[in-house]
């Protein structure tokens, strides 16, 4: 399996991984499999959604963010915190407090990622007015990514527009520069709540290049703070803060939180298994008339990310009770609209092909006629015994030549049966799949 | 390759079931997805009016690496009046389908027009075959 530059927010640590198989049955494009007891990726197919992550009971995932002490290289830190990460605290923790700890940790100022939003919602009303529908929002990575490997013939239906993140990253660059100040001084630094939005700073999709510096990993930074916080640790320096946002900015990473501000039929659509559902539809030009599709990834939306630490419902309530007590326009509106001029355009999203056979015809064909024989020898259970998510896939690696027949353990009983296969040979399958380790307990 | 789908009248829940299949196999080997798209259409709509005009039907795939020919063939009350009903916006339809979202005409002139080859059979109270066909 060949490394690209598609992925680059997961890692499987070889040596904590025991090969459980977890990952494996929830990912959302088959990219797993655990061969000699440890999970590999394949990262062609990998769009970065996390499930793998979520789910990993022993932590043997990694995720590729950037050294925290990196931001040290820069004069001006400038930390972009998403409204999730506020909604990680009860209320008994003032947002004060937290701003103060920040500061302390090394960040010489805090802003408010949302902040953008209202300059963002005009221009996403006025493109959606201008385009054939549907519109799918652009904000979830790991849908773009689901589309571009899964769905390709809907790429063009995403939205060309940027996200806030991007939007509110492009102001304070504009605004440092215009203020006379050393490019090389600003580090702009994301944190996040998506291991998507990781990938999508590393390598953009639509021919962007992303202004922000480093991304750090929102569970991490939580417990630094936290820590800090219950710690009551000295404030010795002073942090800048810029925390100008309006109850739309709060709410627009919680389900809903786009598509209410849309104009025409719209629907907010949350959680892996319901968009591919409906994108499977949608393919099918099964759905008329909805102008916009809000799609994301996450169970409640980002308040449901993968590196947000709380409940993902008490994390949504904090979001809105916050946006109930903020005004619904903020007075860094009107300058959002002058330094991001429009929202910056993409360019047009690629495809991208899974290659699930080979890119020559005539073998895929083969090679699928194949797999569909070997299919229909396999039970059908998807027991994930052959270190493949389900029968199919197993069938696929074969035609593939990436697996053998014998993986099955139905059949493998059944040549055992037949005095085909001895003991001794079904039991080094077992291990050539699960590792040796696993045998050697009892 | 060779496909075949059963398909049940009445069932809309099952509708679209060998669409989704094909649509599949043809992602996975990389046809172009505007090709998919419009096999997807044409397949889609001649399904379900398998299920909403017929008794049952049978659906055969046959994908070589030159393309992709379509075989609709369905017990069922056939067509008298074929031009008439490859006239768009012509429907038989009960309102009991029209309520499902269904029968808004027999979508013929739909299907024609995303085939790169189209043909229809009719034998009146024995039934209809369509041959869709397409080239990659």
């Amino acid at each position: 399996m060949s490394s690209t530059t598609y992925n680059r927010a997961l890692e499987i640590l070889n040596d904590v991984c025991i090969g459980c198989s977890h990952c494996m049955k929830v990912c959302p494009t088959e990219a797993l499999r655990v061969t000699a007891g440890k999970a590999k990726i394949h990262v062609d197919w990998c769009i970065d959604c996390g499930e793998c992550y979520r789910i990993c009971p022993n932590r043997a995932i990694r995720v590729m963010d950037d050294d925290f002490k990196q931001i040290f290289k820069y004069k001006r830190r400038v930390l972009l915190v998403p409204s999730v990460f506020y909604a990680q605290f009860d209320d008994s923790v003032p947002r004060e407090r937290i701003y103060e700890i920040i500061g302390e940790l090394g960040f010489t100022e805090v802003c408010a990622v949302e902040q953008s939003v209202d300059t963002l919602l005009k221009e996403e009303r006025e493109y959606v007015k201008n385009s054939d529908e549907p519109v799918i929002s652009s904000f979830c990575p790991a849908v773009i990514r689901l589309i571009q490997v899964r769905f390709p013939s809907l790429v063009d239906k995403i939205m060309t527009l940027l996200p806030p993140l991007e939007i509110t990253a492009q102001y304070y660059k504009r605004k440092h520069e215009q203020e006379g100040g050393n490019p090389d001084d600003l580090g702009l630094f994301y944190l996040t709540p998506c291991i998507g939005k990781i990938a999508a700073v590393k390598s953009p999709v639509g021919g962007y290049n992303s202004p922000i510096t480093g991304v750090i990993n929102m569970d991490y930074f939580f417990n630094k703070v936290f820590l800090a916080y219950k710690q009551r640790i000295p404030i010795t320096t002073s942090v800048k803060v810029n925390s100008e946002i309006s109850s739309k900015g709060v709410l627009y990473p919680t389900t809903g939180g786009e598509a209410a501000h849309i104009e025409g039929r719209t629907l907010a659509i949350d959680g892996m298994a319901n968009v591919i559902d409906f994108l499977e539809m949608m393919e099918n030009e099964d759905i008329e008339g909805v102008d916009f599709l809000e799609l994301r990834a996450c169970d409640e939306s980002c308040a449901g990310g993968i590196l947000s630490h709380r409940n993902r419902f008490l994390t949504a309530e904090a979001m809105r009770k916050f946006a109930s007590q903020t005004s619904d326009t903020h007075k860094l509106v009107d300058e959002y609209k002058r330094f991001t001029s429009a929202v910056i355009h993409m360019e047009q999203i690629e495809p991208r092909s899974m290659v699930k056979y080979d890119w020559n015809i005539e073998i895929a064909l083969e090679k699928m006629e194949k797999a569909r024989e070997l299919k229909d020898l396999f039970p059908g259970i998807d027991c994930g015994a052959c270190g493949a998510p389900s029968c199919e896939a197993l069938a696929e690696d074969i035609a593939k030549g990436q697996g053998e027949i014998s993986s099955c353990i139905f059949l493998r009983t059944l040549y055992e049966k037949r005095g085909e296969l001895g003991v001794d040979e079904a039991v080094k399958i077992m291990e050539k799949i699960w590792g040796d380790s696993r045998f050697n307990k009892v | 390759m060779n496909l075949e789908f059963k398909v049940e009248g009445g069932d809309f829940t099952l509708a679209g079931n060998a669409s989704s299949q094909i649509k599949k196999m043809l992602k996975q080997l990389n046809i172009d997805p505007k090709i998919v798209k419009r096999v997807v259409i044409a397949l889609y709509e001649a399904e379900v009016n398998i299920v909403a005009h017929a008794y049952r039907g049978i659906i055969t795939a046959e994908i070589d690496p030159h393309g992709v020919r379509l075989k609709l063939e369905d017990e069922g009350p056939g067509i008298p009046d074929i031009e008439k009903a490859m006239t768009p916006g012509f429907s038989t339809a009960s309102e009991q389908v029209r309520e499902m979202g269904f029968g808004a005409g027999m979508g013929l002139p739909n299907i024609s027009e995303n085939a790169d080859d189209f043909r229809i059979e009719s034998e009146v109270g024995k039934g209809t075959t369509l041959y869709i066909n397409y080239n990659f």
